[in-house]
């Protein structure tokens, strides 16, 4: 974001909270997508991302006036909606207990899919429903905590400060764990990616 | 000074964002130049990121954005009596 842009929202801000409400409609539109995402890697189901994104919204709004201009908006969102999902799956899951002693940052190394040679996958691939899911499907089955940070760095294209600010954690953090996200896709997709994309002698079909 | 395959991947996500010190790009590099293996990790892992972040890849649910608006409409909408 350009300083104009940021500038820009600090002033939609100001009218906002002087009274010109529906202001908010402009102020939150580039950032539906990457709240809805965050929803998603929490929620996993459309339906409850989607209910979670507009929480954060509602929310947003209403405490627009504790939102501090030093910060950035689309951190103090993105932080909001964290907080939602993560209260309402805590609701949901309340008997699940999990294990919190253990530091997942300390774990050991990744390794990647070795391979001998890679044949570049143009982006026109993604066209392909077949290619979309599984790239999906591999993002998905990424721990939590890599998840988060995968998609608020990679995908929504936060800095790392960015993504350090809305999911509270240091900036250590967010590039090891950025790491591991990386090379869990590598190593999960490579090889698939590669035996989908094969140019195979085949029949045609013409259907 | 050389370094091993393993070492190269994890300096993978540093070389990838352009964060790595200049001494240890440089090393990188060399090892790059010469090894099949660790060039077509990094290949295969830039190729991965750039498939993921595409836009049509992950989307928004059709209608969202205008269920999104109504029902901040509601929100939005001057209290009565005030």
């Amino acid at each position: 974001m350009t300083l104009q842009e940021q500038q820009g929202e600090a002033e939609l801000i100001a009218a906002i909270l002087a009274g010109e409400t529906q202001l908010y409609h402009d102020l939150i539109r580039p950032y539906e997508r990457p709240v809805y995402l965050l929803a998603l890697s929490y929620m996993k189901n459309e339906t409850d991302a989607e209910d979670v994104a507009q929480e954060a919204f509602l929310k947003a709004f209403r405490h627009l006036s504790s939102f501090r201009a030093d910060a950035k908006f689309s951190t103090w969102l993105i932080s909001i909606a964290l907080n939602e999902a993560r209260g309402r799956l805590r609701r949901q899951t309340a008997s699940r207990t999990e294990s919190l002693d253990k530091d997942p940052d300390e774990e050991g190394a990744v390794s990647p899919a070795l391979l001998r040679d890679w044949r570049e996958i143009p982006s026109e691939a993604v066209e392909r429903g077949e290619i979309r899911d599984l790239l999906r499907k591999a993002v998905e089955t990424l721990p939590e905590i890599y998840r988060e940070v995968f998609l608020l760095r990679d995908v929504e294209e936060l800095n790392i400060n960015e993504t350090a600010e809305a999911l509270n954690i240091s900036v250590s953090a967010v590039k090891v764990r950025l790491h591991r996200a990386r090379l869990m896709l590598q190593k999960y997709l490579a090889p698939q990616l590669k035996s989908v994309t094969k140019p195979k002698r085949r029949w045609f079909a013409w259907s | 000074m050389v370094i091993e395959c393993k070492h190269v991947w994890t300096y993978i996500s540093d070389y990838l964002d352009g964060t790595l010190s200049e001494e240890i790009r440089v090393t990188v590099q060399k090892h790059l130049e010469h090894c099949e293996l660790c060039s077509a990790i990094l290949d295969s892992t830039r190729n991965i990121l750039v498939l993921t972040a595409d836009d049509r890849v992950f989307e928004l649910p059709v209608g969202f954005s205008e269920r999104l608006h109504q029902r901040l409409e509601e929100e939005l909408k001057p209290k009565k009596g005030s």
